[in-house]
């Protein structure tokens, strides 16, 4: 079947829906309005007011009355518009979410689910185009999920509903056109980063939004003779070393493709683990493809020149190989004519 | 369920129990503070001294199915609730025989059981959470109330303000429990609030609210009841006013530099215990030997939770990261499901 991103969303929710009562959908404009991003299009009718709930512009406060509701029984997804309004929001996900277990010794879990879109990429400019997935990332007592196929947009989600604890989960922007065929949508597991392509030159490792640039760029270095490894990081926390550290064996060559800002970002925090695990498997230094760091400019041009890009990533790749294998030049033995 | 409300003369086994419990509270508190001082209990130490009659008076009023979440100067929330006060002190010495296990301290104790959610550490984000259990209950059709404990300095927090919207909006049986003690830490009302009026600030939400005198301890118990009665009548969610004052500092670290010895000293004259104790045996309701015994048994009670603090023990290490996250097939949420 033919399946889109957006759509997959929307089905693991109203599929989670049907199945259990427990199930309720707050945000903004979840309601009349089918979801900005028109995620939850439709519900209202099937579901009805009082399990998809819009709220006020409260984004501090709804996410607040998830988190209670959680611990109250429920299964809410909240939807928090955009990561750039979950700042407001930060406060009950860190301190109340993320720490409760712990700091009643056990006593109370979380299990909420707050969704997120995140990433820029559409001229939305400085407030609107975040990427702040590290934030969450840093925190013990939370998942972070970054779905980066169709099959994960459905399948994470399905499987996050089912966790005890507080589970994040980023959409990018850039990923709810994204198209699939597919047999069927299932739970997929929300533990695993997953291998999107295989070659043995050097590992490209990426997430989100970063992950289509990432296979773009894979490819046209497979023209240029250069095979890559490209991982979906798919889990933010906790980070699937394993699955790095595999391919890192194999290739020697690493480049981290993150739409965050070098300082701080999950690419520092990669670079690192890798570093500690696996220095002497390392041919090059580890290279990172990040965000400019600028505030994320509206006009396209400049946009486009702040974020990773697929020439970008290229270039980085290509950087970790002598001379002989840089861009437009050619393996040795492939130069005869 | 809510107490009846005779006039105060017929009720000699109330007047006995909230004078029990604001003695309790007190002299457990005192023996924080004396704990405090001998290095025994660390980090933050708010104490509920002066301001009793609110928890002694309110709590009472609720049923035990009811939620509780109160702030970081919970001791006496936590105690009423039914938390063994040998719980309480076991956490402040850091033991894992407290009621959060040596992981919470003063500022979060923590009892499922009794749905008592804590002890919580930021300003007004006890309110949300609150809300959020009332529309759990909502939504699962139960009858109970999530009564929320905080200051008159939450009001100027951004969750006071949205959490009393989606609460009126939404109906959500939320018991919202002001205990104004005039001062956001060192800050006093007229210095943090536009509008000290906090019964007109709820009202601005359309959130029914009342005030009351919160250094006696039947009027914080009556209005109270009011309040159950209201939410279990209407539905929605209510807001009572309790107003107090601390005696002591904001915390053991306060020097007190921003309020006159006179004003302290001056409210010390409206001592509830004092002033209910007082009220209890000249209106015949206590004898003097009544009044004893219940401290004597409070000194006893708060000596035995001191021993069995001290003979706590400390967690080892090795599970220091624990409970992070909810171990695959332990049990899951305190809160039975469906």
């Amino acid at each position: 079947m033919k399946a889109n991103y957006r759509g997959a969303v929307h089905d693991a929710i109203a599929d989670a829906m049907r199945a259990d009562d427990r199930v309720v959908l707050l945000g903004e404009d979840v309601g009349r309005y089918g979801g900005t991003y028109a995620v939850s299009k439709g519900m209202l009718e099937e579901f009805g007011p009082d399990r998809i709930r819009d709220t006020p512009i409260s984004e501090l406060g709804f996410v607040g009355i998830g988190i209670g509701a959680a611990l109250g029984g429920l299964r809410p997804i909240v939807e928090v518009m955009t990561v750039n309004f979950s700042l407001l929001s930060l406060d009950q996900i860190v301190n109340t979410a993320a720490a409760l277990r712990h700091m009643s010794d056990g006593q109370f879990s979380v299990p909420v689910v707050v969704r997120m879109a995140t990433g820029a990429g559409r001229q939305l400019a400085a407030q609107h185009s975040h990427s702040l997935e590290n934030w969450y990332a840093h925190i013990p007592g939370i998942t972070v999920l970054a779905p980066a196929t169709v099959a994960d947009a459905y399948g994470m989600l399905r499987t996050a509903l089912t966790s005890p604890d507080p589970v994040i989960i980023f959409e990018h922007v850039g990923l709810y056109n994204l198209s699939a065929d597919l047999e069927e949508l299932v739970p997929t597991d929300i533990a695993n980063a997953a291998l999107r392509r295989t070659g043995g030159d050097a590992t490209i490792i990426s997430y989100g939004g970063c992950v289509p640039k990432a296979l773009d760029a894979a490819a046209d270095l497979a023209a240029a003779g250069i095979e890559c490894d490209v991982i979906d990081l798919r889990v933010l926390r906790p980070i699937d070393d394993a699955t790095i550290l595999e391919s890192v064996r194999k290739t020697h060559r690493v480049v981290v493709v993150d739409e965050a800002w070098h300082t701080g970002s999950l690419a520092a925090e990669i670079s690192a683990r890798i570093v500690e695990q696996a220095f002497y498997e390392l041919d090059a230094p580890i290279a990172r493809v990040c965000t400019v760091e600028v505030p994320i400019p509206y006009a396209k041009h400049l946009e486009q020149a702040a974020l990773p890009q697929p020439d970008k990533i290229v270039a980085a790749v290509q950087g970790l190989f002598g001379d002989d294998r840089r861009a437009g030049a050619q393996r040795p033995g492939m130069d005869e004519s | 369920m809510t107490d009846s409300v005779p006039p105060p003369p017929a009720r000699p086994q109330l007047a006995r129990a909230l004078l029990t419990d604001m003695i309790r509270i007190r002299r457990m508190e005192e023996k924080c503070a004396e704990m405090y001082s001998a290095g025994k209990i660390r980090g933050f130490l708010h104490l509920y001294v002066g301001e009793e009659a609110v928890a002694a008076g309110s709590l009472r009023v609720l049923d035990p199915e009811d939620a509780v979440i109160a702030t970081y100067r919970e001791h006496a929330h936590a105690l009423l609730r039914g938390i063994p006060m040998a719980k309480i002190m076991a956490e402040m010495f850091g033991k894992q025989e407290g009621c959060s296990g040596g992981r919470g301290g003063s500022m979060h104790l923590f009892d499922a059981s009794r749905r008592f959610y804590g002890g919580n550490a930021i300003v007004a984000a006890g309110m949300p959470l609150a809300a959020g259990l009332a529309f759990a209950d909502k939504q699962l059709k139960r009858n109970r109330i999530s009564a929320c404990y905080f200051g008159e300095g939450a009001t100027a927090e951004g969750a006071f303000h949205e959490t009393m919207n989606m609460a009126e909006l939404w109906q959500l049986p939320v018991l919202f429990c002001c205990e104004n003690n005039r001062y956001a830490m060192g800050t006093a009302i007229d210095r943090e609030l536009s509008q000290v009026d906090l019964v007109a600030k709820a009202q601005a939400y359309r959130v029914p609210a009342a005030s009351a005198d919160g250094m006696d301890v039947i009027a914080c118990h009556d209005v109270m009841a009011q309040a159950v009665d209201h939410i279990h009548t209407n539905g929605g969610p209510f807001f009572v006013e309790f107003r107090t004052y601390r005696f002591r500092p904001h915390s053991m670290f306060d020097p007190e530099l921003y309020r006159d010895k006179a004003e302290v000293a001056e409210w010390r004259e409206h001592d509830p215990i004092r002033e209910f104790t007082d009220r209890c045996l000249s209106e015949g309701l206590l004898t003097a030997d009544d009044v004893g015994a219940i401290e004597r048994a409070a000194d006893a009670e708060v000596a035995e939770s001191v021993a069995y603090a001290e003979a706590g023990t400390l967690e080892s290490v090795d599970t220091l990261t624990r409970d992070v996250m909810t171990p695959p097939g332990s049990p899951q949420v305190a809160e039975p499901v469906s």
